[in-house]
């Protein structure tokens, strides 16, 4: 009798030994004359118990973990393969507290699934979204979509029907779908675990996309430092075009869809949606100014609707479970779920999906379970590394765009990193102009020069040179490049400065008043 | 006089029936939809602070100086990137606006050298014009940190000064990208990009420096800067000129218009004016930089004359020179009859001084022995077009091309020969028109940057109108005539009787393509896509005219343009590339010897009276010698003087024995140039001449635009041509009484039907007028045949295919074509007196891999190029760019004797020789010919001019 073991080959368990640990469960179970056949899976987001090997008993699915290769020969002693008792048994996953508590409406067949597998991505549920959408004229999508409340999750939160209705509109001969896939945001996954773990669900979502907007080629343009997410991907498309759900006529419906996956160079602005189909064309991956919007003037100058990953991946379950019971979930005009990403000093990191209005604190001390240092937590940023620096007193605010606007911060792609009392928030400053200063495309003045000069002014401040007249300086600076910047990584590169030195004015005068010989 | 300088609304006019009407800073503006809210302010007198900002060119966004307020709408948007809308309120000026503006300065001079006071750009700097409008006093973040000014930072990068004309100093940049845009949108070679990205961003011309680059040096991203970052060499030498003129440029037919700026007389840089229709502010390497020859060393100052062409010229009085060119021609007439001495007027000088050479001829000779260099290039187009729409101009402005959908190019290569329009051109192919290329080469249009010709016709040189008649074939054929045009327009027996030729099976794609080499399927497709795809333009040259039919492909392509119904609206049309400057107003001047000015025959006697009425002299009825029959009666015995202004036979035209055995026959040869050019070597009076910056006049360009050349300096000879010939006429017994070259005008709009409405008056009011311009056209015709045919009823030619006498034999395989390039202007005597010849030092022999390697060539060989005129060496390119069995050479540098090759065959109508069929064979060689040994023998011998005494 064939026993089925997972393993998966997300990046993360990758980068923990998770071939490894694959070799030697075959190589084990065949010394023991085992039938065992490994599944590679995606993950299912508990990113410390990676890798966590899921066995299929007879009472469901058995999970072990962390597991490392030289676990194995124990495991399999122990009969792990029949979900047999030991240290790193933890049961059924579902069961985990921390994943048990998550409303996963996108986020189910992470882990659970064979990535590339359009028979497996069906009997999980799959296609039941785009199958409903072919019975719907373009209008009537784009309504679900619209009433869902779904809003861009890349972090501008622009309501996603408002966009795809200015696409539907658009009168073209050609127009295009793309998927924002460059997930730069320091200490953000979830777009890598959803390509590694369940392509199909954002195939199924653009195509989608495509139906109701009149697309009929799309791109994915996925950073180049995700190889094994571009692999997926490019399997996963193959396999979808023998299976007909992607190519000409899907699904017998008389509709193409040509789906690519492209890659990115190593430009984190090229997350920025007009850098981005520049560099699709092959250009250098500068900003454009808008007027024209890319609804309208996109890719090659068509309509393109370009969207992020994760809202791409909302709309099959809108579409299957219709507009209203997504709209159930979350609080105010932050609608559905948002897939927080929960990483930096923290005991429990990984992919938390959950409706919105959930708070900060809930997160780190529900899911989170503290700081892996043991020490306070002192400061969280939320929302990639233009997101604001949040202190213990701000930690209520709950995850929504308006609440978190309101308190001068954004939720962005939904990124959470915890910093404990050890920070020293003046470094944390300069280290976001740094940032901006190695990504900037250079086009426009107050990014390209002042990154650089907000660099240089920081190490004045932090040397004790002058730090009264500099922190002026800077903060002169932060209101030319949040006003007169091109595009929003200049200008939201003074969010995490500001905050830092509103919300921790003690870190940036340490030093104290240098003589002026000192210069 | 003061320094002129055009407006910069900040971004490209925008031409709209539309309207909106919005508020700024209190006042309210009406513009045209699509108009930027920069644009509207400076509409208004309000000049918003911009740096990356210029009208020639799309908005980009990056400076962010020109940030502005509107109510209603968050934040701070760049006005140059936000249209104008209906209602809007914008205010341009606020406290916060202002810390904005002073904060992104402040960025902007943190890395920035400070030495405004030396620096070329101190009084022409856009950065420190903004600086001081948005009152920067100190730059807090200090001058230690990361820079690219500092020779000592990691970043600095030394100044570029490879090409000849200008320089590029990264120091200075401030990466407003206008250089890099300015070569994408307005020229179209895209030789220019943004190296690194951030803070480590450069302007950069490819891994290379400019000179390596794919820069044609055209100038438009100096003109672009608003830094010193590229700067003219001049000006970095001589500093900021303080008055300026405009003027036309006297190099190719575009007629481009230039600011000459200028200390006192010396000229410091030619700038493109961009009021100038024909180039609307865009200029070329030749007309932008190559102006230097007007003062070279080279230049003759003084009269000079001689008794035999082996004596040495004597430097004598103008007075003296004149006296005795005329007292020989009284002499030469006397001796061998009226009509033994002839002249040949200039498609380089103006309007003015064309009409008094043929007046002086006509008048003071007495006969009409006058001719012009049109002969050799665009007669066919006077004939053809006349014969089948009843003028002889091309029947579009430049500006139509920005409707075409698509373009026919064929026998041209409008990016080199006439660059500022095949700039122009590339803009609205990138746009989306489609294009069909017919020419043996493989020419830049085929494939470039953004460039791709649908279609590539490489038809062989010679097999022009079997190409054009299979290209007929299809569109009568398949049904593709353009039914209700042609039977409204057009004379519709003749049509029919054309229609019933073409369609016989001799004249399709498939029975040609034994004679044109070019692919049947290929020529259905275009002929399909011309015939069906929109407004259809043809562009035409000399690979369409310099050929034995070339009048018959002329009226081929006419017959192709009025059975599709593309004749008469906008993007349409029939355009010949004219070459010189001047050369459609030479023909427009009556230059040629049955023609008198508008192009009305010598034997009519009503325009032949008003002549003489006006001119006080009886003139002959009879049509005069052309300049091949001048030299064949010279050869004869029987045509003894010539007066030539401005034109260089020796060189250019065809057969040079015959042209130098004619010339050396002859006994009075009057040259009146501003060099000692091949021509003069055979000469015996040498009259010097003013270049275009000496002199008031107009020129006509491929457009029949008619321009103003405005003075700028004295003439160095110390007469404008005009008034040499005056002095000339008088002497010979005629006066001409002038006294400004606007009264000459004057006279011939009071001659010439199509040109009654034209004064130097309204051509300052108006610009330039577009001939006819008369009381049915008060302000000139941009577009001919609008409702009708000039000639009533557009007629249809038949156009039997004949080959060409010049047939490839076992002796002679290869077919010579010859052609120009963009650096280097037709006989080279002005570029190869500038820093051009850095580009192109000689001229070369392009030949295919295959030829070359049956051969035993190699890229870089001297190789003997033989016609059965005669032969020539000069060095081989092998190059792809050619196709097997055609060979091409430049005939820029006297020293090659390009013209030694080309045959005497020419077209039947009008002896436009065949340039572009010559049978030739190429082999290595060790020396060069005995021609080009002659050549250095005579170009000492007969050029030296004598010690002057004291």
């Amino acid at each position: 009798m064939s026993i089925t073991v997972y393993v998966p080959q997300d990046a993360v368990a990758l980068g923990l030994g998770a071939n490894r640990v694959a070799r030697a469960i075959f190589a084990g179970a065949e010394r023991r004359g085992l039938d065992v056949r490994i599944v590679r899976t995606g993950t299912r987001g508990l990113l410390w118990l990676e890798p966590m090997v899921e066995v299929a008993t007879s009472e469901g699915r058995i999970a072990y973990g962390p597991v490392t290769p030289g676990d194995v020969e124990g495991l399999l002693d122990a009969g792990f393969v029949e979900g047999g008792a030991h240290a790193l048994r933890l049961g059924k996953p579902e069961e985990i507290p921390f994943l048990a508590k998550q409303h996963r409406l996108t986020f189910h067949r992470c882990g659970v699934v064979d990535p590339v597998s359009v028979e497996d991505y069906r009997a999980h549920g799959g296609y039941r979204g785009l199958e409903a959408a072919l019975t719907c004229e373009a209008e009537g999508i784009v309504a679900q979509v619209r009433d869902s409340g779904l809003r861009g999750r890349g972090g501008a939160g622009f309501p996603a029907g408002i966009k795809w209705n200015t696409v539907m509109l658009a009168k073209s001969d050609q127009k295009y779908v793309v998927c924002n896939a460059d997930e730069g945001d320091s200490g953000t996954f979830a777009d890598r675990i959803m390509m590694e773990g369940d392509p199909f669900n954002l195939i199924e979502g653009m195509t989608i996309a495509a139906v109701a907007t009149g697309a009929t080629r799309g791109y994915i343009y996925c950073r180049s430092e995700y190889p094994q997410s571009f692999k997926t991907l490019r399997d996963a498309i193959a396999n979808g075009v023998k299976a007909g759900v992607l190519g000409d006529n899907i699904l017998g419906s008389g509709k193409n869809f040509h789906l690519e996956v492209r890659l990115g160079a190593g430009a984190y602005i090229c997350g920025e949606e007009t850098s981005l189909l520049e560099s699709l064309e092959g250009k250098r991956g500068i900003v454009r100014a808008k007027p024209p919007i890319p609804a309208l003037k996109g890719f090659l100058g068509k309509p393109t609707l370009v969207n992020n990953v994760m809202t791409f991946t909302a709309v099959p379950y809108i579409m299957e479970h219709g507009a209203k019971a997504y709209a159930e979930y979350g609080m105010g005009r932050s609608l559905g779920t948002l897939p927080i990403q929960l990483a930096g000093n923290i005991k429990h990191g990984g992919l938390i999906e959950y409706a919105f209005g959930i708070t900060i604190r809930q997160v780190i001390d529900e899911f989170g379970g503290g700081t892996a240092s043991g020490r306070p937590v002192r400061a969280v940023q939320v929302g990639g590394p233009l997101g604001a620096y949040f202190p213990d007193e701000l930690l209520d605010t709950p995850l929504d765009y308006e609440a978190m606007a309101a308190n001068k911060g954004l939720v962005g792609h939904g990124g959470i990193v915890v910093f404990d009392d050890t920070v020293d928030m003046a470094r944390q400053a300069r280290f976001a102009f740094e940032f901006c200063a190695t990504e900037s495309c250079g086009k426009c003045t107050p990014c390209r020069i002042g990154a650089t000069r907000g660099v240089e002014t920081m190490d004045k401040v932090i040397s004790g040179i002058r730090p009264e007249a500099n922190l002026k300086l800077v903060e002169d600076l932060c209101e030319i490049m949040t006003d007169g910047s091109l595009c929003a990584m200049g200008g939201l590169t003074p969010m995490p400065v500001m905050s830092a030195i509103t919300n921790f004015p003690e870190d940036f005068r340490r030093a104290g008043d240098l003589p002026v010989a000192a210069e | 006089m003061t320094l002129i300088k055009e407006i910069d609304y900040g971004t490209p006019i925008r031409l709209n029936e539309q309207t909106v009407t919005l508020t700024i800073d209190g006042e309210s503006v009406t513009v045209p939809a699509g108009t930027s809210v920069m644009a509207a302010a400076m509409h208004m007198g309000t000049k918003i602070p911009k740096l990356c900002a210029t009208d020639s060119l799309e908005p980009f966004g990056s400076c962010r100086m020109c940030l502005v307020e509107i109510e209603g709408r968050r934040g701070t948007p760049a006005s140059c990137t936000t249209p104008a809308e209906n209602g809007m309120v914008v205010h341009t000026q606020s406290d916060k606006l202002h810390r904005l503006r002073k904060g992104v300065m402040e960025l902007y001079i943190s890395d920035h050298p400070l030495d405004c006071l030396t620096c070329a750009a101190n009084g022409d700097c856009e950065l420190q014009d903004t600086a001081g409008q948005v009152g920067l006093r100190d730059v807090r973040y200090g001058y230690d940190g990361d820079n690219h000014v500092k020779p000592s930072s990691d970043r600095y990068l030394p100044k570029d000064e490879s090409n000849p004309y200008f320089t590029y100093d990264p120091s200075k940049c401030i990466v407003c990208n206008r250089c890099v845009r300015a070569c994408e949108e307005t020229q179209g070679t895209f030789a220019l990009t943004i190296e690194g990205r951030g803070f480590d961003s450069r302007v950069a011309a490819g891994p290379t420096n400019f000179m390596q680059s794919e820069c044609v040096s055209c100038g438009a991203c100096v003109q672009a800067c608003p830094t010193a970052t590229l700067q003219e060499k001049t000006v970095h030498e001589f500093g900021q000129p303080d008055h300026s003129a405009v003027t036309t440029c006297a190099y190719c037919g575009v007629g481009c218009a230039f600011k000459a700026e200028m200390q006192g007389d010396r000229v410091i840089r030619m700038v493109p004016y961009k009021g100038g229709k024909a180039n609307e502010g865009h200029s070329c390497v030749k007309g932008r930089f190559a102006y230097g020859y007007a003062t070279h060393k080279d230049r003759i100052t003084k009269p000079m004359i001689r008794e035999k062409i082996t004596d040495p010229w004597r430097e004598v009085s103008w007075e003296e020179a004149i006296n005795h060119a005329a007292s020989e021609f009284k002499r030469i007439q006397a001796k061998y009859g009226r009509d033994s001495v002839g002249g040949i007027t200039s498609s380089r000088c103006t309007n003015e001084e064309a009409y008094l050479v043929q007046k002086l001829v006509r008048a003071a000779f007495g006969n009409n022995n006058v001719d012009t260099c049109a002969r050799v290039c665009h007669s066919p187009t006077g004939y053809g077009l006349m014969s089948t729409l009843g003028t002889s101009a091309g029947t579009q402005d430049f500006k139509s091309v920005e409707e075409s959908d698509v373009i026919l190019v064929i026998g041209a290569n409008p990016t080199d020969g006439h660059p500022v329009f095949g700039s122009r051109m590339k803009k609205r192919l990138r746009e989306g028109a489609r294009l069909i290329v017919a020419d043996p080469r493989k020419i830049d249009l085929v494939k470039s940057p953004h460039i791709k010709a649908d279609y590539h016709l490489p038809l062989k040189p010679g097999s022009n109108v079997a190409f054009i008649n299979a290209f007929a074939h299809v569109i009568v054929t398949e049904g593709l005539i353009a039914e209700d045009y042609v039977r409204e327009r057009c004379d519709l027996a003749e049509f029919e009787s054309w229609a019933r030729f073409i369609a016989e099976e001799r004249n399709s794609p498939e029975a040609a393509q034994a004679i044109t080499g070019v692919d049947p399927q290929a020529i259905r497709e275009a002929a399909r896509l011309y015939a069906t795809g929109g407004k259809a333009a043809i562009y035409y040259g000399l690979g369409v005219t310099e050929h034995s039919q070339g009048s018959t492909m002329v009226m081929g392509m006419a017959n192709i343009a009025m059975a599709t119904g593309n004749i008469g609206m906008v993007g349409a049309g029939v355009n010949p590339l004219r070459g010189q400057n001047n050369v459609q107003g030479s023909c427009d001047m009556g230059s040629f010897p049955h023609e008198l000015p508008g192009y009305r025959h010598v034997s009519d006697d009503a325009t032949r009276e008003s002549f003489e009425a006006i001119w006080g002299a009886k003139l002959d009825s009879a049509p005069g010698l052309r300049i091949t029959n001048m030299l064949d009666e010279a050869v004869g015995g029987t045509f003894k003087g010539m007066y030539i202004q401005g034109e260089d036979i020796a060189q250019s035209d065809p057969d040079t024995h015959h042209v130098t055995s004619g010339l050396k026959a002859m006994e009075c040869i009057v040259i009146q140039d501003i060099f000692l050019n091949e021509t003069a070597k055979y000469a015996h009076v040498f009259l010097p001449g003013a270049s275009f910056l000496e002199k008031d006049g107009t020129f006509t360009n491929a457009e029949r635009r008619i321009s103003r050349v405005r003075k700028v300096m004295a003439p160095l000879g110390g007469y404008g041509d005009w008034e040499g010939t005056i002095l000339l006429a008088r002497a010979l017994g005629y006066e001409m009484n002038y006294s400004h070259p606007s009264e000459i005008m004057d006279e011939i709009a009071r001659l010439t039907p199509s040109f009654t409405g034209v004064s130097y008056q309204k051509l300052e009011e108006l610009g330039s007028i577009q001939w006819p311009c008369n009381e049915k056209a008060p302000l000139g015709t941009p577009m001919m045949h609008v409702d009708r045919f000039v000639r009533g009823k557009g007629r249809f030619m038949i156009t039997e295919y004949v080959p060409t006498d010049e047939r490839t034999t076992g002796k002679f395989p290869l077919i010579l074509t010859t052609g120009r390039i963009l650096s280097q202007y037709n006989v080279g005597a002005q570029t190869r007196r500038t820093e051009n010849s850095r580009w192109h030092e000689e001229d070369v022999l392009e030949i295919h891999p295959f030829d070359a390697e049956m051969r035993g060539i190699v890229d870089g060989d001297l190789v003997a190029l033989e016609s059965r005129s005669g032969d020539i060496a000069l060095k081989a390119k092998v190059t792809e760019r050619m196709q097997p069995g055609i060979v091409y050479t430049t005939f820029h540098h006297a020293k090659t004797g390009a013209n030694v090759i080309t045959t005497d065959f020419s077209d039947w109508a009008t002896n436009c020789p065949e340039y572009k069929v010559t049978a030739v064979q190429v082999r290595r060689t060790n020396r060069p010919s005995d021609w080009q040994a002659k050549f250095f023998e005579e170009d000492f011998s007969l050029t030296r001019i004598a010690e002057a005494a004291e």
